[in-house]
């Protein structure tokens, strides 16, 4: 398996990916943005569909349409009242503008699939030098801002009352996402990107007892997901996406019954 | 003799658009001193909390800390506060959130020792490691109190923070509040309906009424003219 270039990337590309969902999916759960994430990754898709019109790369095409979105939405939903209305709206006009610019590119229903279910096999060494370093400016970011950014997410109140510049820490945060997003989005695709920034990190909610135990569970989680499904798809031929869908979501529903368990004695 | 001034206030006002919530308040508040600020719901008590807390800009006259602003840190438990149940956050975790700073991830064995220390003053030692999803009513209260203290604050605001006590538990943890009054001079502000408490735990009073404020005995602003913002 090994043998091959585009494994050795796919594998390389999994693990940053894995690493980045697994710290960043923390912060996901406890701002209580899955929903927020999910819609991002629907404008990862017009974004990248954007850039296979315009002749860029699609992850370059990602880049700018879910770092200007990120906050956008951040803006339109800061009130808690309409948070849901206002990113149903963004989402529905985004996968609206992915087919459009799809179909001004004139590209076949293929290419749609592989930006939206993701491919081992279209990720190259370049590739992986680009999600490296976007990955590497996510964790110098989150490092330098760590003790705020865990303060607002775990106690928005008291972080709040501290004189903590939470806008400001929530639009940043926002931005971090919307990269996390493309870069995810290269092996599981746009449409399943939530999945590793929102799965790994909800199952590991209820066996850590720290954030930094969290942490690492979460990025366990996302690895051992990825790394199966890249086996499993590689064995099969089938797609990597719902290999990586189907371990998360068992764990996450594994995590749910032994908290019953747990509730119940 | 009388302890050095830490807050005044002066002429101080705010107004929300056509609606002055309150207007001219003028008040010192001194090292050590117990404050109760009551009134009725929707008054302006945590509004003035809220300008205090440079929250909210007055409309007109000043705030003064002194002797500056730098030297004057404010503790505050709010009245709410959303914590869900299943964070993987302990106490002890809790309350490390509040030393904040450019500073590495991790807390220094100084922030630690900060953190152990406030623990064992809240009498919280015993739970540092509950998670604070997990915590009873009354500990998270000494939680979110311990929270606010763990910097050494010179002025506490309590803001309703033990309305949803039962009697027993309220009675323990103004005990402690007093106790580190007492022993800190510390400088507390109590945001309450409950006069029974403030009677017992305050020497200063300041209420607020529909566009006016008063300060005084307890037994004379609690009558009902005075209440409803009636001259008496």
């Amino acid at each position: 398996m090994f043998s091959y270039e585009f494994m050795r990337n796919a594998f390389a590309a999994g693990t940053i990916i894995a690493i980045i969902c697994g710290i960043m999916g923390v912060f996901v759960i406890a701002r209580n943005m899955s929903f927020l994430t999910h819609t991002l990754s629907e404008i990862g898709f017009s974004g990248a569909a954007f850039g296979v019109f315009a002749g860029w790369a699609p992850l370059n095409g990602m880049l700018l349409f879910t770092v200007v979105s990120s906050v956008i939405v951040g803006q339109l939903s800061a009130r808690s009242e309409r948070r849901e209305a206002a990113t149903s709206a963004i989402s529905a006009l985004f996968i609206g503008l992915g087919i459009l610019f799809l179909s001004l590119a004139n590209k076949n229903a293929s290419y749609a699939t592989s930006i939206l279910f993701g491919s081992v096999i279209g990720i190259s060494a370049s590739d992986v030098q680009q999600m490296l370093w976007l990955s590497l400016l996510v964790l110098v970011v989150i490092f330098a801002i760590y003790r705020f950014l865990k303060f607002d997410s775990f106690d928005h109140t008291g972080a709040r009352v501290k004189g903590l510049w939470t806008n400001v820490l929530s639009i940043t945060f926002l931005v971090l996402l919307a990269l996390s997003v493309s870069v995810a989005a290269q092996i599981v695709g746009s449409l399943l990107i939530f999945i590793l920034l929102t799965l790994p990190a909800a199952t590991a909610k209820y066996f850590a007892h720290t954030v930094g135990g969290m942490m690492i569970l979460a990025i366990a989680l996302a690895l051992i997901g990825v790394w199966s499904g890249l086996v499993m798809s590689y064995i099969s031929n089938f797609p990597v996406s719902f290999f990586i869908a189907a371990i998360e979501a068992v764990f996450y529903f594994i995590a749910l019954g032994w908290q019953r368990l747990q509730t119940a004695e | 003799m009388e302890s050095a001034p830490i807050l005044k206030l002066e002429h101080l006002g705010v107004t929300f658009p056509n609606h002055p919530v309150f207007e001219d308040l003028n008040l010192t508040i001194r090292q050590g001193e117990v404050w109760s600020v009551i009134g009725k719901n929707g008054v302006g008590k945590t509004t003035l909390m809220r300008t205090i807390l440079h929250q909210l800009r007055p409309t007109h006259g000043k705030i003064t800390y002194l002797p500056n602003q730098n030297e004057v840190t404010i503790g505050y438990v709010p009245q709410f506060r959303n914590i869900d149940a299943d964070y993987p956050l302990t106490i002890k975790d809790f309350v490390g959130l509040n030393l904040t700073g450019w500073k590495l991830p991790w807390l220094s064995a100084k922030e630690r020792a900060k953190v152990t220390k406030i623990l064992a003053q809240t009498g919280l030692k015993q739970l540092a490691q509950r998670p604070i999803g997990q915590a009873s009513g009354g500990e998270k209260q000494k939680a979110y109190l311990a929270q606010a203290l763990v910097e050494a604050p010179n002025l506490l605001i309590l803001d309703e923070s033990t309305a949803s006590l039962d009697p027993v538990t309220k009675t323990e943890l103004l005990d402690l509040v007093a106790e580190l009054n007492q022993r800190l001079q510390l400088t507390v502000l109590f945001v309450t309906h409950d006069i029974p408490m403030a009677q017992k735990y305050t020497q200063h009073y300041l209420m607020l009424t529909p566009g006016k404020v008063e300060q005084g005995p307890i037994e004379k602003l609690t009558t009902e003219k005075v209440w409803e913002g009636e001259n008496v």
